[in-house]
Formats: structure tokens, sequence, C-alpha cells
């Protein structure tokens, strides 16, 4: 079979137009991921009382601490939309001052929640003592490892608003990168809301 | 249409003839085709009725694509050609409304013989039903009548005129329970309980097995459903009580053991109370809180993905 | 260092593992040393591997699919073979062996033959359905291909290094959990479909953008074809399923790998979750596997009856609910786990309820065929098949769908009759039918048609002498995945079914004598005009193969039958009144080192070799970085480079005056 190659000369980048499809793209990524947070959630609701030999929910969920990762999350959320206004203004260095902060704020909601799971796990309640700290530690885990995902690729756009300027390619990264950082505060609110609360509740 | 009417073509619908006329005689002598018990036989009646009224809209199918193919084939076929036909609101309406229609029909067959033929109903009186308690190990059947203390390891022996109600669980990976000769089928699961209500019509032997996969010994993990005269049935008993093993924590353990293809065997005393000891090694919950469910062996057990 | 893998893990242990193993090694090394005698790496790196074409990587998909398709042959061949023997004895298998054969058969043929297979097809027609250049995602796409092709390798490697998972290929826990299956087989399995899932749920966001937002400005959603509306169902089902398989893996691996207990039999475990979650990925899959058959039935419906496709309307609502429908349905895999009537019977009615629409589909294709010219090409044979047999399965799954009937057949021969008159029918067919009609689209010359004629017909018969006696053996109280058995009655059965696998087998030849006899003669049968069977939609316009861009022009689509109608308007091969500069995405390696990236972490994990593991991982992380990185990816083809070519196509067809349907009148 012989397919036609033709020569080709340039090398542009994507036109406004394919930034606006891959917008439509990842909203559709944030709703399979969407989907994989729900089954771990439903997972958790199934699991939650299985606790077998070992701790009940009450006696692992320390309020203060939780209080402390939510406000660290919530407070990044709000810098990310300030460094997302700045960049649509393009104001480079305010863009890039407020991802700092945004990644500051990240950091420490991720150091609350390794300090979290090793007391836990150092107290005995790891994720291999019931079928109840499996569920927990998987779920508020995964959502973790989106977290610290989120601030390698904060760290990516610093670098790329650095180097390449806010050029309409890296405006587009950034822009999906805020809809992800969000999204990631929308499912803390639910894990705040289904794991920890009736936690203390119950 | 020299390659449609060819001879692959004949052979072919030689080959389909003897395969419907092997199939036939299998199937009249077959457990499910030729059932034991009452539930199994209302079991099949509803496959069969299912199957005879969805005939209703397979037979044109089959007439339609056969006719149209011969009629409408381009070399030699003699019906009109309309190359711009592809609607009909008359043609619409009946090929959704008959299945749909049909469906209907079978979902009330659904919904009520759901009720019917559910595993967890009982089918006679206490006093005409024999309560067994099955636990399902690598690769064998234990049969524990928790009313007469004795058990037994890969034969159900019931009297015919009574019920049986099983309560499974398993010691081991999930198995299936079935004796498609006398209906109905679930799984057991460790740490659960489920049940089954079966019933046979007349003695025999009825073959039954673990359907689920569960490793090296499954293909050999089948037992006998024995269902026999009161008379032979007290004769059982007896033979069981006269057996010099009993099932005790110690020889439960032994048993419990993976082997392939086990042998019948009888045990003359059963500890009291081992059917909750199997279960509450699996046990999801603490201690406590399974204090206000009712105890294992009367909890109406697991219902879909609710735990217990 | 080297984690579980040790010399032990060589397949030394048994005569059939080893022929297995050796069998695998030396087909790879043939390949390696074929290309490397003939110098094409170069070759087939720069134009392939990399490529983002879609139709390459729709080519790749098939190949793969058709190498995964003997694979999985192959060990149907040796279960039935198995069981034709295996009155009261072993057979030639030992128990831990024959698992492995149905476990990879059933995950192969899912998986790896029937997904690359459909994502194939879709990958070639869909852009030049819709008038498109190319998908919205051309680089996601060729990640989605290395890393399907990496889950096959995984597969295919556990024949050499170690054994495959014997949990069959659902994984039921706790069977399949760390106590009860301590090898590496279940965490192959585990591993091919966590990094295949991945692709399948890039390859479905992709297609579901790519028919949203690259369709020809003027094609309405109810102007697209049926196969285009098909597969716009099965990526939205694949989006939103394959998320599901990818936590249950997950979860399964977390419990073998750590400890974990999602789905133990202990330590408050609930294997009952696991029947849930995988259902909820495994029933919608089904869909995904049928739906885009079901839309080349249509095209190929259409095409060779010479006629318009009836009830375009109910088709397309068809469809719609059977997507949504799919999602309601799963409880069905295990009315025996113990739910109460209620909760059965509901899902019993929702699964019936999904006959309706399908039922429909089936009359509109037969009354397509009514006052039509109806052309017997290997495509319409294969169609014709499916509607007379997809019937029988249909009237077995209603039959399963009764839950008090369920009791009786379930997880008997009865079922695994059931699913494969389903699918070999309503899939496998479907892909064929695909594969024949579009081959030349792809490739640019006709396949052999005697050879596919008598492809259907071992294909055919075999399949009925293979199923037809389990649904009896069902009936006769066999299981499924019995290694021996002691009825002496159900012998005579099994031994049919082995023949009709035979029969298979032959018809699979025939395939390769097609595949060989085609290229062999593909001078003689070259495809000049582009359209071979005065076909109706718009893939049919380009040329065969088609040029790297497709559509020099983007297509002025006025009717649902595209082209058809612009033959009819005599302007389908138009010369445009000037061209313009075409952009289109630069090959780049980075997708075929994720795929790579993706075998090593599975094989890392399987062995924990952790080491190997955290390479991997920073290696993915590297390759998207420096992706994310890149801006300049396209490049352009100038507009006199096209108009040159498209005047010199036009010329050609004028040359050989395309008289419409001259190819099979």
């Amino acid at each position: 079979m012989s397919t036609y190659s033709p020569k080709t000369t340039g090398s542009p980048g994507p036109t406004e137009e394919t930034l606006d499809i891959r917008d439509l793209g990842f909203w559709l990524y944030l709703m399979t991921d969407a989907i994989i947070f729900s089954l771990l959630f439903a997972t958790y609701v199934v699991m939650f009382q299985n606790t077998a030999t070992g701790p009940l929910p009450i006696d692992v969920f320390d309020i203060k601490h939780v209080f402390a990762e939510t406000m660290f999350l919530l407070f990044s959320s709000v810098t990310f939309g300030f460094a997302s206004l700045a960049s649509v203004r393009e104001h480079k260095s305010q863009a890039v001052f407020w991802l700092i902060v945004t990644i500051v704020l990240g950091l420490g909601f991720i150091s609350l929640e390794v300090i979290e799971f090793v007391g836990m796990i150092e107290s005995g309640a790891g994720p291999q003592t019931s079928g109840f700290l499996t569920a927990f530690f998987t779920l508020v885990g995964t959502h973790g490892a989106h977290v610290s995902l989120g601030m390698i690729g904060i760290m990516v756009m610093i670098f790329q608003i650095l180097i390449k300027g806010l050029t309409s390619p890296v405006k587009s990264r950034l822009h999906r990168l805020g809809m992800f950082w969000h999204f990631l505060d929308i499912v803390w609110i639910g894990i705040f809301s289904i794991v920890y609360m009736p936690g203390w509740l119950i | 249409m020299k390659h449609f009417i060819s001879k692959p073509f004949i052979t072919g619908i030689t080959l389909l003839g003897l395969l419907l006329v092997l199939v036939g005689c299998g199937l009249q002598t077959s457990p499910v085709a030729d059932p034991k018990g009452p539930i199994a036989i209302l079991e099949r009646d509803l496959l069969y009725t299912a199957f005879f009224i969805m005939l209703i809209v397979v037979i044109p199918v089959y007439f339609m694509v056969f006719w149209f193919i011969w009629r409408y084939r381009a070399k030699g076929g003699t019906g009109e050609y309309k190359p711009d036909w592809h609607k009909s609101s008359i043609i619409e309406v009946v090929v959704w409304s008959i299945p749909a229609a049909i469906i209907i029909t079978l979902g009330y067959l659904v919904w009520t013989y759901s009720y019917k033929l559910d595993p967890y109903k009982k089918i006679a009186t206490p006093e005409n039903t024999i309560n067994v308690q099955v636990v399902a190990q690598d690769w064998k059947w234990l049969f524990i009548y928790p009313e007469l203390g004795i058990a037994s390891v890969n034969e159900l022996a019931f009297p015919v005129d009574k019920a049986i109600s099983l309560q499974l669980t398993s010691d081991t990976v999930m198995n299936s329970f079935l004796i498609p000769a006398l209906g109905g089928q679930i799984y057991a699961m460790a740490g659960m309980t489920s049940q089954l209500n079966l019933q046979a019509n007349e003695t025999g032997r009825f073959r039954g097995r673990n359907t689920q996969y569960s490793g090296d010994g499954f293909s050999m993990q089948f037992f006998d459903a024995v269902a026999m005269t009161q008379e032979e049935f007290d004769e059982w008993v007896a033979n069981a009580k006269s057996q010099p093993k009993p099932l005790s924590t110690v020889t439960y353990g032994q048993l419990a053991q993976p082997t392939i293809g086990h042998d019948v065997e009888y045990f003359s005393w059963v500890k009291l109370g081992l059917y909750e000891e199997i279960l509450k090694k699996y046990a999801r919950r603490p201690e406590t809180t399974l204090r206000r469910h009712p105890p294992a062996t009367t909890q109406p057990a697991c219902e879909g993905d609710t735990p217990c | 260092m080297l984690g579980r893998l040790g010399f032990d893990s060589l397949p030394f242990y048994s005569a059939v593992a080893f022929s297995g193993a050796s069998v695998t090694v030396l087909g790879g090394l043939v390949v390696f040393l074929l290309v490397t005698y003939f110098g094409k790496w170069r070759y087939f790196w720069n134009e392939w591997l990399t490529s983002l074409d879609h139709k390459r990587i729709g080519i790749m998909y098939i190949a793969l699919a058709l190498v995964m398709l003997v694979r999985g042959f192959v060990d149907a061949l040796m279960m039935r073979s198995q069981q034709a023997i295996a009155l009261n004895n072993d057979g030639y298998l030992a128990p831990e062996h024959f698992d492995q054969v149905f476990s990879s058969h059933g995950t192969i043929m899912i998986f790896f033959m029937a997904m690359p297979f459909l994502t194939g097809l879709i990958n070639i027609v869909v852009p030049q359905q819709l008038g498109a250049r190319d998908v919205a995602f051309p680089f996601m796409n060729s990640i989605s291909l290395w890393l399907t092709a990496s889950g096959a390798a995984l597969v295919m490697v556990s024949l050499v290094i170690g054994k495959f998972s014997t949990a069959g290929w659902t994984g039921y826990p706790p069977y399949s959990g760390a106590e009860y299956s301590p090898g590496v087989g279940v965490d192959y399995w585990i591993w091919a479909l966590l990094v295949s899932g991945v692709g399948s749920t890039m390859t479905g966001i992709n297609f579901v953008v790519t028919i949203i937002k690259c369709r020809a400005p003027k094609m309405r959603l109810m102007q697209m074809p049926l196969f285009t509306w098909t597969t716009l169902c099965t990526s939205l089902l694949m989006s939103f399923a394959f998320p599901a398989l990818t936590v249950v893996a997950a979860m399964l691996g977390l419990d073998r790998i750590l400890g974990f207990h999602f789905f133990t039999n202990d330590a408050g475990g609930n294997m009952m979750n696991y029947a849930n979650l995988i259902w909820i990925w495994g029933h919608p899959e089904v869909y995904i596997l049928i739906l885009p058959a079901f839309g080349v039935f249509s095209e190929v419906t259409a095409t060779f009856s010479q006629k318009r496709l009836f009830g375009y309307r109910s088709l397309v609502y068809a469809t719609a609910v059977i997507t949504i429908l799919s999602f309601t349905v799963w409880l069905h895999h295990f009315f025996t786990m113990g739910s109460s009537p209620n909760v059965n019977a509901v899902f019993g009615i929702a699964t019936m309820i999904i006959a309706v629409p399908t039922g429909v589909k089936i009359f509109d294709w037969v009354f397509t065929m009514y006052k039509g010219r109806i052309i017997f090409h290997p495509a319409m044979l294969f169609t014709i098949g499916f509607l007379i047999t997809f019937v029988l399965g249909g009237v077995s799954g209603v039959l399963l769908a009764i839950p008090p009937a369920d009791f009786l057949m379930h997880n008997s021969t009865f079922l695994v009759a059931h699913f494969h008159n389903v699918l070999i029918p309503g899939a496998v067919f479907g892909y064929f039918a695909g594969f024949q009609y579009w081959f030349p689209k792809a490739t640019g010359f006709t396949l052999d048609r005697a050879w596919g004629v008598r492809t259907f017909w071992f294909w055919i018969i075999g399949f009925y002498l293979a199923f037809m006696p389990l649904y009896a053996l069902g009936f006769m109280g066999m299981s499924r995945r019995m290694e021996r058995y002691e009825m002496a009655e159900w012998q005579p059965f099994l031994i049919l079914a082995a023949v009709g696998a035979l029969s298979v087998l032959i018809g699979i030849f025939c395939q390769g004598m097609q595949l060989y006899v085609s290229i062999r003669d593909r001078e003689k049968n070259k495809d000049i005009t582009g359209d071979p069977y005065n076909a109706r939609t718009l893939e049919w316009q380009t040329s065969s193969p088609p040029a790297e861009y497709n559509f020099a022009k983007v297509p002025d689509v006025q009717d649902i039958d595209a082209f058809w109608d612009m033959k009819q308007r005599g302007v389908a091969y138009a010369p445009a009144q000037d061209y313009e500069d075409i952009h289109l995405p630069r090959n780049t390696g980075i997708g075929v080192f994720l795929g790579g990236l993706g075998f090593l972490i599975g094989f890392a994990v399987t062995w924990y070799i952790w080491w190997l593991v955290a390479l991997g991982f920073l290696g993915v992380l590297a390759c998207l970085i420096t992706r994310s990185s890149q801006d300049h990816t396209y490049e352009i083809i100038p507009a006199a480079e096209i108009e040159a070519h498209e005047k010199a196509r036009i010329k050609a067809l004028e040359a050989h005056k395309p008289t419409p349907g001259d190819f099979w009148s």
C-alpha cells in the first residue's frame, strides 16, 4: 500500500480552535476522575462500619487537624483563582507569585495529611487493619495523590510562564490546571462531609 | 448467488438439523428439562413460557430475513426495487410496540415469580422442614444437621416428603450451590449466611455441585442430594450416628484442609454452634455491633451488597 | 534486586507451558529478524510506530487485534479439546494450566482482540465519516494505542516469564486475593487491565470530543452516519465505564500487594462490593463491544442493499436508549448472590427492556433489505449471519434475565453459550464485516471475495457446532470452567463442540489465506476510485488509501447519506476553486515511550521490582512534562502541494470513468 505522504513545512502551534477542543476534552477527563472518586466514596460508605477488630472512625479522626487541612486547601483554591485572574490580565509576575503561594498552601495540606496518616499507622490504625481503614486510606490517599500531581503541574506551569511567557498555549494549560485544582477542592468537600463529619457525629 | 446456495450452505443446513436432533435428545432427560422438585418445575416452566412468548417476535424475524434475502437478491431477485424508501410510521409503531408488549408481559412474570421463587422463602411448615447448614470448603461440601446433631460430607440426604431449608456459608472462597434437578442456586460466601429452600417430589439421587470456579479441585467438587423415604432416612441418620468420628473443632480443622474428590463421610456428633463459629471467623464488625443484630443463624442474611 | 523474579519463573516445569513460551518467543524473534533483514526499522519507526495519523493508528490497532485473535483462539481450541477427552481423566491439561487458559482466553478476547479491533475500525473510519482531517487529540490517540499494546504484551509475557491468572476474566475475589492466588498470575492480569484500561478511557474521551467538535461544519448530529452515532455512544460508555474498571483493579491490586482489605474474607473485606464494581464496568463493556458492530451492520446493510437505511431515527434513538440502560442492569450478573426479590426483579426487568431497542434495530436492518437489491459481499454475509444468530443470543439473554430461570442456568455452559452467542455474531461478525468492508479504504485494494465467503461459512458453521451443544449441556447441569467431568452423557456434546472449534480454525485459516491472496493480487484489485461499492457515506469520497489530510476541502454535507447525495448532485469529485494550507500534527515517539513505560511498570509491580517501578513512574512524568512543554507540535502541508495532488487524483478518476457500482455488478 502506498499512502500519499505530502512534503511538509513549518512547525506552527495549536490554533485557538484546538485549544477550545482541549477544554472540552479536559472536562470529560474530570468527569472520568469524578467517577473514580464517586466509586471510592461508595466503597467507603459500604465499608466504614467494617471495623473488624480495629478502631472505629471516632477513635481515629481529629477534628482540629482536618479543619486545618481544609483551610489550607480552600485557600489554595482562592490563590489559584488569583493566579488565573493575573494570567488573564497578562500579569506575568503576579501570576507566578500566586502560583507559588498556591504551592506553599498545597504543601501545607499535604504535610498535614502525611502527619495524619503516619500518626494513624503508628497507632496501629493502618490500612491493613480493617475494611474501614482500607477504604479510608484509599479514598483520602487518592485525593492526596491528585493534589501532589497538581502541585507538580503548578511547578511546571511556573517554569513555562517564566520561560515562554503568557502565550496562548501556556494560558490555556494554566486554565485547565485551574479546573483540576478546583475540582480537587470539591472532592475534598465531599471527603470532609462524607468521611470526617459522620465520623464525629456517629 | 453461486456462492450463496453452494455446497457449504447445504452441508451447513444438514449439520444444523443433525445438531438440533441431538440437542433435543439430550435435553429431554436433562435435570433442568426433567426436574424432580416443585421449585425446579416452576423454574423450568417459567423458562419455557418466556421462550415461547419470545417466539412471537423471533419467528417473523427469521421468516422475513430469509424471504427478503431471496426476494431482493441483486442477481435474479424479483422484488420491487425502491432505493429511497426508508420510512414507514406503521412499521415503526409495530416494531417498537410488539417487543415492548412482550417485555411488559415478561416483566410481569419476572416480578411475580421473583417473589414466588425467592430462594429465601420457606416452602413448608417448620415441622415439615429439615434444616441443614451447608459449609463450602476446598473442595467439598459439609452438611450439618443441627437438629439431629450429625453431619455429612458430599452427601445431602433428606426425606422426600419434607422440604429442606439450607443455610449456606463458605470457609474458603466464594462458592455457588446448585442442584439442577431440584432448582435454585445461591452463592456461599465467608462470614455471611445465604439461604435456599428446596424440595423433591420423588426419591432419587441428584447431582449437585459448586458452579463458581474455586481452584484446582473445582471440577471434582460435586455431591449427591439423596431424596429417600422416611424409613430410609431414619436408617441413614442411625448409620451416621454410629460412625466413629465426631465433628469437633479439631476434626473440623482437619476436614477444612483442601482435598480433591473427597469421599462421602459421616460424623456422629457435631459441636454445638460450630456453624456460627465458622461464620464468626470472618466477622466484619466487632462483637459489640454484632450483638445489636439478631444472631447470625436467624438473620435474613445478606441482601445484594449490603454488608452484614 | 529482581524481586520475585528468578530462574524458576521460566516455563521449564511443563511441556505445554514450554511450547507456549517457545512459540511466543520464536514468533517475536522471527518478526524482529525479518524487520532487521529487510532494514525496515527506520521505516517502521518513522512512518508507523510514531505516527499520529488516525488511519495508521487504526491499522496498527487491527493488526494487534488479529494477532491476539489467533492467541485467544488457540486458548479456545485447547479448552475444547481438553473437554472433549477429559471424561473421568485429567486430559492433557493439568487443572492449573486449564485455569490459566480460560482466564487468558476471556481476558484476551475482550481486552486485546475486541477492544483494539473496534477501536481500530473507529479510528480508520469515524474522522472520515465526519469530514474531519484528524481526531481531536492525535497524540492521546497514540498513547491509547501503545497502552493497549503494552497491556497485550503483559499478557503475552506471562506465557514466558511466570504464569497467568487462574481466576477467570472477571477475577472474582477472594479467590483472586493474595491468600488463595499467591503467584504472579493475577498481578499480570490486573496490570494488563489497568494499563490498557487507561488507554480505553482516553480513546473514549478522544472520540466523544472528535464527534462533538470536529464534524464538517454543516453536519448536524442527526445527519451523522450510524457508525459515527454508535461510536459516540460507545465512546461515552468507555469514558464513564472504564474508570470503574480502573478503580476495581487498583483495589484488588492494593489487597494483593499492600495487604489491604477491600475484598478479603477477613478483617472486614467485602467481596460483594467487587462483584458490583466490576459489573458496573462489565455490563456497559458488553455494549461498548456491540454498539460499534451495530454501526457497521447499519452501514453494510444500506450499502449492499443498495438502498437508504430504514428507520434512521429509530436506530439512533435505540442506540441512545441502550447506552443509558446499559448502566442500570449490572446486578443481573449475580442474581444468585441473595438479593431480595424486589431488587432482583427490578434489575431483571431493566435488563429485558434493553431487548426492545435491540429488537427494533434488528427490524430496521431487515426492512433496509426490504425492496433493496442485495449483494452478497462477505461483509453482507456476516451481517445476515449476525441477524439470524444474534436473535438466538437475545432470546437466551432474556431467559437469563428472569431471576428464577437464572438460578437454574447461572454459571452453567448455557451462560457460556449465551454470551458467545451474543458476542460472536454481535461483535466479532460486526468487526469482520467492517474489516471486509473498509479494507480497501485503509489499504487501497479490495479483499479476495472467494476466501471471504469461505471464511464466513466456516465461522458460522463452527459457531453453531461449538455453542449449540453448550446450551444443551447447560440444561444437563454442566458448569463452566470444568477441566474434567464425571458425567458420561456430556461427552458427545463436548466432542461436537470441539468439532465446531476446528471449523472456526479453518475459518481463521481462510482469513489468513484471504489476506495473503489479496496482498499478492493487490495490483489487480486496486481500488482506483476510492468508492468500490458505490457507497453512501463520506469516507468513500476520499481516495483509497486517503491522503494524510483526508479531505483537501471540508465537504459540504446536506444529507444523512452525504456522499450519496453529492454523487446525485454531481459534485462528489468537483475540484475546488482554491486550496489552503493544512495543519497536521507532527509524529512523535512519546506515545511509544509511554506505552513502553506502562509495560515496564506493570511488569515491575508484578514481580515486586520496586526500583524499576519508581523509575517507570519518573519516566512517565518526564514524558508528560516534555510533551506539555512543547508548543510547536504541528506541521503545514502547503496549498500548492495539495492542489497538485488533488488535480492528479481527479485526472486519474476521469481516466477511469467510475461508473457507480461497477465493482459488483
